[in-house]
């Protein structure tokens, strides 16, 4: 049965499955029980400097954004970092640690971008016994406008130079959490790299403002009738907090370091795709929020069978192994042709893909006067619409044409060679370079 | 509580004051906001979609469902108001199993079709509480339309009518407007007294006169409203009940289904209703099956519905059909009555099983016989008169197009006119229709003498 133990940057957990550094982690009561559930690991929510703890809204911190049947599919929050005493937090996280020596406890930390502010703190978590540190370089809001958080994420010399004075003062693995609010995810990482990291985290919220009331036209989560941005997470950002990762996993200055895979991790299914691309090992928020801690046992579950069906023994053989199946566009091979194929006995005939064909794409689905709707291969450019908005699984799928066939589209013979753009006639870049 | 269901004879007050009023309640209870969000959901906006299809007036399903899901519950009712003014009615009384939510894509996919018809319901009922009318009348024309009958089908058309300007009078031969919604729909399809209510909506529109009490052919004739009205629409349903033809017949309580089923409707006291112990029904429709349970629900103790041939060949739908067993009636097919038993009240039916035959159906040497006090006689409704000067199709007024009999200027449409199944539903398609066709005959009319 395929190992789920887990080494992360030199912390040990007996699997990969970690809560990430938020409301779940703000206490010793709620730690325990996920440690109780079963996680392998914590990022307690993050801790502030000495002295006054900060303080939260007293209206609501969160908003939210509904698929069908109310399904959260985004959260998003203006909580800021822990509000309660530091001590009260250290002192919790040295008791917690004590009991659960074999889980993975990291603790998140930010504090003024001063290297006083850092030397300070260090040796007071260290002494907790805990296992590692992130530092918050990724809540954009709040916090930013105080010159932390995001503020410093999206400053590469300050992530280097923050990163550097802690792994001067102290011995602790050293993981940075990086915001997604920036323009090329890999600067930031390159940064962490070279500040001497030992690994990064990503992603972490999103800027954005859920919805507005329209009877107030307060924006939500509404404080008083006003509304300020927030982090987006949940199910939502998935696909961009996978983008993130496997650029990081895949950029050379940046391929060795440990990715902490966060961002709408809902499903074993969801944890093994971040850990395919490249992550280490995965955190979790949303899920276990909407879920409560129980979720964590389905994820154990299905990563360690799909593990065994697939013959991975470990998540390290699993981590970045779709790493070499991210390129840039320019490579794909263009002379992959496909079609998409209605399984009648699936159809429901709803018309979806009629619809979606008809109005906004190709013309390329006909429709009988019975409902039988059909592709038309001379029309049909495979891009994929039909299959991603009809309602039934499977109903609809997209079928290599194969080699010698003539695309009815275009007229080509369907050439086994692999061609690119790179290569391709229409582009200038390549004609320049065959002259 | 004087008698129990075991009490011989035909008598009321069989049940305790809780089971009249558990019994009568509303049978499918309307959806509350949440459910009504749950169930709007899993609509998947089809294009062209199936369900508009199968409903005779063609509501824009998807998308009163989609103002639903959106939080505009009275936008979905002038969705379906504006193909449907007695949307209100059909979400309670449509066989929606055999229309809309049979047609309906989940349907297929699940067998789990969308609750069309309790969200139409939700829909309606959100914008008839808030007692506005959606709708304005346009500049008057000037023309005058008499219609017989204020069923669906009078209504549908007087609405419409009114809408586009034009004078409407409404001869009805009861004292109270609606015609089988108000008279012939069983009591637990439309509790409230919401036939009337809606009529008194629909009738907010303007322009529309009511004159109750009037029959066509006893009060008035076809003739005097072709002399007075620009356009006159026949909307008077079926008001004849075929007979059984069978010994017997004359016996007390041996009745029409739909006088009980009316007369039931009217009764403010539900106990107050006769019910014999054994009630046998004749017949394998709606009507049928509304009698039979009822009977139940009055306290009979033991309720048969007999059909001549298979139950695949009812008029009441598999639904319906389920609905009169899940309530304690028993139904048995391919029998046909021979004669009522009894000697100053019946006592019993004797039955003959049928077989096909080359000629048709015909009685087996095979009887038997059922117990029953009271017997309703459920085998179709008939056209009463035919009016004078139209011609027929079968039982029916034959009609063309959009509702046009054989008489120039006179339009049907209903139970009473041919083709389309006898729903209310069908019957507002064809108000509707006749009136628009009418409005373009009359407009039409006028242009060609204006130039």
């Amino acid at each position: 049965m395929a190992d789920l133990t887990s080494d992360f940057a030199g912390i040990k957990s007996p699997n990969p499955f970690w809560l990430a550094s938020a409301p779940p982690t703000d206490k010793e009561y709620n730690v325990r029980r996920a440690f109780e559930a079963g996680w392998g690991g914590v990022v307690w929510k993050t801790l502030g400097s000495e002295g006054p703890p900060v303080v939260n809204v007293n209206g609501p911190r969160y908003g939210a954004v509904y698929g069908a049947d109310r399904r959260l599919l985004g959260l998003n929050n203006i909580e800021l970092i822990t509000d309660r005493p530091l001590e009260v937090n250290l002192r919790e996280i040295k008791a917690v640690k004590r009991d659960y020596p074999d889980r993975a406890m990291v603790v998140s930390i930010m504090v003024p971008c001063e290297e006083e502010a850092w030397r300070a703190i260090l040796p007071m978590v260290e002494e907790t016994g805990a296992d590692g540190i992130e530092l918050n370089f990724g809540c954009p809001h709040g916090m930013s406008e105080r010159g932390m958080g995001s503020a410093v994420g999206q400053v590469p010399e300050y992530i280097e130079m923050v990163t550097r004075w802690c792994k001067q003062f102290t011995r602790m693995p050293v993981i940075v959490k990086l915001t997604p609010n920036i323009t090329d995810i890999r600067k930031p990482a390159e940064a962490a790299a070279k500040g001497g990291a030992d690994a990064v985290s990503l992603i972490n919220t999103i800027n954005s403002i859920t919805s507005v009331d329209l009877d107030t036209l307060s924006p939500e989560p509404s404080i008083d009738g006003k509304g300020s941005h927030g982090g987006y997470c949940g199910p939502a950002v998935k696909p961009i907090a996978l983008s993130m990762v496997s650029e990081i996993a895949r950029a050379p200055e940046t391929a060795h370091m440990p990715i902490s895979g966060i961002g709408g991790i809902t499903t074993w299914r969801d944890a093994a795709e971040f850990l395919v691309l490249g992550a280490g090992n995965v955190q979790i928020c949303t899920a276990a929020m909407t879920y409560g801690f129980r979720i964590v046992e389905e994820m154990k579950a299905g990563l360690r069978s799909w593990m065994d069906e697939k013959g991975y023994d470990s998540v390290a053989a699993v981590s970045g192994r779709a790493v070499p199946n991210v390129t840039d566009w320019q490579y794909l091979n263009l002379n992959y042709v496909t079609k998409a194929r209605i399984s009648q006995a699936d159809c429901i005939q709803c018309g979806r893909c009629y619809a979606a064909c008809e109005d906004t794409s190709h013309q390329a689905i006909a429709m009988s006067p019975d409902r039988v709707f059909t592709v038309i291969d001379e029309e049909c450019v495979a891009c994929n619409l039909c299959v991603n908005v009809c309602p039934v699984e499977n109903c609809i799928t997209m079928e290599e044409m194969p080699v010698g066939a003539i695309d009815p589209r275009s007229g080509d013979r369907v050439d086994d060679a692999y061609a690119n753009w790179t290569t391709h006639p229409n582009n200038p870049a390549a004609l320049k370079a065959a002259e | 509580m004087s008698n129990t269901p075991m009490t011989p004879g035909v008598v009321p007050q069989r049940l305790s004051r809780t089971d009249y009023a558990d019994g009568f309640s509303d049978m499918h209870p309307p959806l509350d906001a949440h459910e009504a969000l749950v169930a709007a959901d899993r609509c998947y906006f089809c294009y062209d979609a199936p369900c508009v299809t199968a409903c005779p007036t063609a509501i824009d399903i998807p998308l009163f469902i989609r103002q639903i899901q959106t939080g505009k519950p009275g936008d979905a009712a002038k969705t379906i108001f504006d193909q449907n003014i007695l949307g209100g009615m059909c979400a309670r009384v449509c066989p929606t199993e055999t229309l809309c939510e049979e047609a309906c894509v989940r349907e297929t996919a699940e067998g789990k079709p969308v609750e069309i018809g309790r969200l139409q319901r939700f829909a309606t009922d959100t914008a008839l509480v808030t007692g506005v009318h959606p709708y304005q009348r346009a500049e008057p024309t000037g023309f005058r339309v008499g219609i017989v009958g204020a069923g669906p089908a009078g209504l549908a058309c007087a609405h419409r009518l009114a809408m586009k300007g034009h004078d409407v009078t409404i001869y009805d031969a009861r004292p109270k407007p609606g015609g089988l919604n108000e008279y012939g729909i069983a009591a637990y399809k439309t509790v409230g007294d919401f036939a009337m209510a809606e009529v008194d909506w629909l009738m907010e529109i303007g322009g529309i006169t009511l004159v109750s009490d009037t029959a066509l052919g006893r009060d008035v004739t076809l003739t005097e409203l072709r002399d007075d009205f620009d356009a006159v629409f026949l909307g008077v349903g079926l008001g004849g009940v075929n007979a059984l033809r069978a010994p017997g017949e004359d016996f007390p309580y041996v009745q029409d289904a739909v006088d009980f089923i009316a007369d039931l409707r009217q009764a403010e006291d539900k106990a107050q209703v006769p019910v014999g112990r054994n009630v046998v029904v004749i017949g394998g429709g709606m009507t049928a099956v509304d009698a039979a349970v009822q009977s139940r629900l009055l306290g009979a103790e033991t309720v048969t519905i007999v059909y001549r041939r298979g139950r695949d060949r009812m008029g009441a739908s598999p639904y319906e059909q389920d609905h009169a067993t899940r309530h304690g009636v028993r139904i048995v097919t391919g029998a046909q009555p021979l004669r009522v038993i009894g000697t100053d009240t019946a006592e019993a039916v004797e039955f003959a099983y049928t077989e096909e035959t080359p000629e048709g159906l015909r009685p087996s040497a095979q009887t038997f016989q059922i117990a029953a006090d009271q017997v309703f006689k459920a085998i179709g409704q008939t056209l009463a008169a035919a009016p004078e000067d139209l011609t027929l199709d079968g039982a029916k007024i034959a009609v063309t197009g959009m509702g046009r009999t054989s008489a120039a200027g006179v339009w049907a449409g209903g139970d009473c006119a041919s083709g389309g199944d006898d729903l209310t539903v069908t019957a507002v398609a064809e108000g509707r229709d006749a009136a628009e066709d009418i409005h373009v005959t009359l407009i039409g009319a006028s242009e060609i003498a204006a130039e």
